[in-house]
């Protein structure tokens, strides 16, 4: 049986062996899935924000910036056995959920998240070999060690695989 | 007392928000009844102050579907007031309001925006409860609508206040029609400076 490990908003964790991550409920925050195929460790974080730059990050808040999370990710995958140079991303959220809000830096928040986490797998060189980001509508994000295989789940629009 | 957080919040001043949840709830119902023509009852409300986390798991987990509106406030103080309401709450809302058994739908325009007037009724009411208290002139703007996960919904504020606290101001409150039970829930989420601010007008600071 493969174990299902929760990711929480600003966590990142990593799976093998078949087991399967989800990370509930994106709206406007990205989740970065983490795919080594070869060994297959997986990896999934949930990041809130495009960048720690004007803030005093400690360790623990490291998983909200798209910057830090990526990296620290990455580590761990490393640390599971992954190579960095067979590593690919799969990517969801980002969404704008509220529309028509006059609140300028509020209402493409989901947008500059989702520009943030390209800027950092590409400095990474870290292809991104799907992606399902922006529009209007809440996504659950499955990632499953076993292929590399990433389900998202919408409350009112079913679900789809990439 | 230095406030910079919603945790830093000493037990008078939570009691002062309690009371401002119990006056704006207060307003709230009696809005809703003059809008219904019919008596509308209220239950205490709960007044707490919750991360967001905890508040997507007392609504029945991150992916539990509901209505979410969202206005900001400006002038004296700044923030936003969200507004959680059960699919329950739409339909007992359109059925008073339409005269007939009715259930919500996000592709009804004329639903969503009977919703939107109600959410903005009630906004405008817990914004009179804290203006009237504290003396500060207080702006509200229009409604937006969504219907989504509530963690999803959640994750708006939970971002734009993510440098601030991921705390927020939570009071839950509970209708009846004498028919239906209906609960809404209302995030109060102002700046801390606003925090501060009211604090201060209600000699607390």
């Amino acid at each position: 049986m493969s174990r299902l490990i929760v990711v929480g908003i600003s966590e990142y964790n990593t799976a093998k062996n078949g087991d399967v991550l989800v990370t509930y409920a994106l709206g406007s925050c990205v989740g970065i899935c983490l795919y080594d195929v070869k060994t297959k460790v997986a990896g999934l974080s949930h990041v809130m924000l495009p960048s720690s730059a004007g803030f005093n990050v400690t360790f623990e808040q490291e998983g909200k910036f798209a910057d830090t999370a990526i990296k620290r990710l990455l580590q761990l995958m490393i640390k599971e056995g992954a190579l960095q140079s067979r590593i690919t991303a799969k990517i969801a959220g980002g969404a704008q959920m509220f529309a028509g809000l006059n609140n300028s830096s509020l209402s493409n928040i989901g947008q500059r998240n989702v520009a943030a986490v390209k800027a950092e797998l590409m400095k990474l060189r870290i292809p991104i070999v799907a992606e399902d980001t922006g529009k209007d509508y809440g996504r659950t994000q499955y990632f499953y060690s076993e292929d590399g295989r990433m389900t998202i789940k919408s409350a009112t629009k079913g679900e789809w695989h990439y | 007392m230095n406030l910079y957080d919603y945790s830093d919040l000493n037990e008078i001043q939570l009691d002062a928000l309690r009371e401002i949840g119990n006056i704006g709830s207060g307003n709230a119902a009696t809005a809703l009844s003059q809008m219904l023509d019919r008596p509308v009852n209220i239950a205490v409300p709960r007044v707490t102050v919750l991360d967001y986390q905890t508040v997507a798991e007392r609504l029945g987990g991150p992916e539990e579907l509901m209505i979410g509106l969202l206005l900001t406030i400006s002038g004296d103080l700044t923030g936003m007031i969200m507004f959680l309401l059960q699919k329950e709450f739409a339909n007992m809302v359109l059925s008073d309001l339409l005269g007939q058994e009715c259930c919500f739908d996000v592709e009804d325009s004329m639903g969503c925006s009977a919703v939107m007037e109600v959410g903005n009724i009630m906004a405008a009411s817990y914004v009179n409860a804290i203006a009237s208290l504290t003396g500060l002139r207080i702006e509200l703007s229009p409604p937006s609508f969504c219907m989504d996960m509530v963690g999803a919904i959640l994750s708006v504020p939970t971002i734009y206040y993510a440098n601030i606290s991921d705390k927020i101001i939570y009071i839950e409150d509970e209708f009846n029609n004498n028919i239906n039970h209906a609960a809404s829930h209302v995030l109060l989420i102002p700046e801390v400076e606003a925090l501060q601010k009211m604090m201060r007008s209600l000699g607390l600071g």
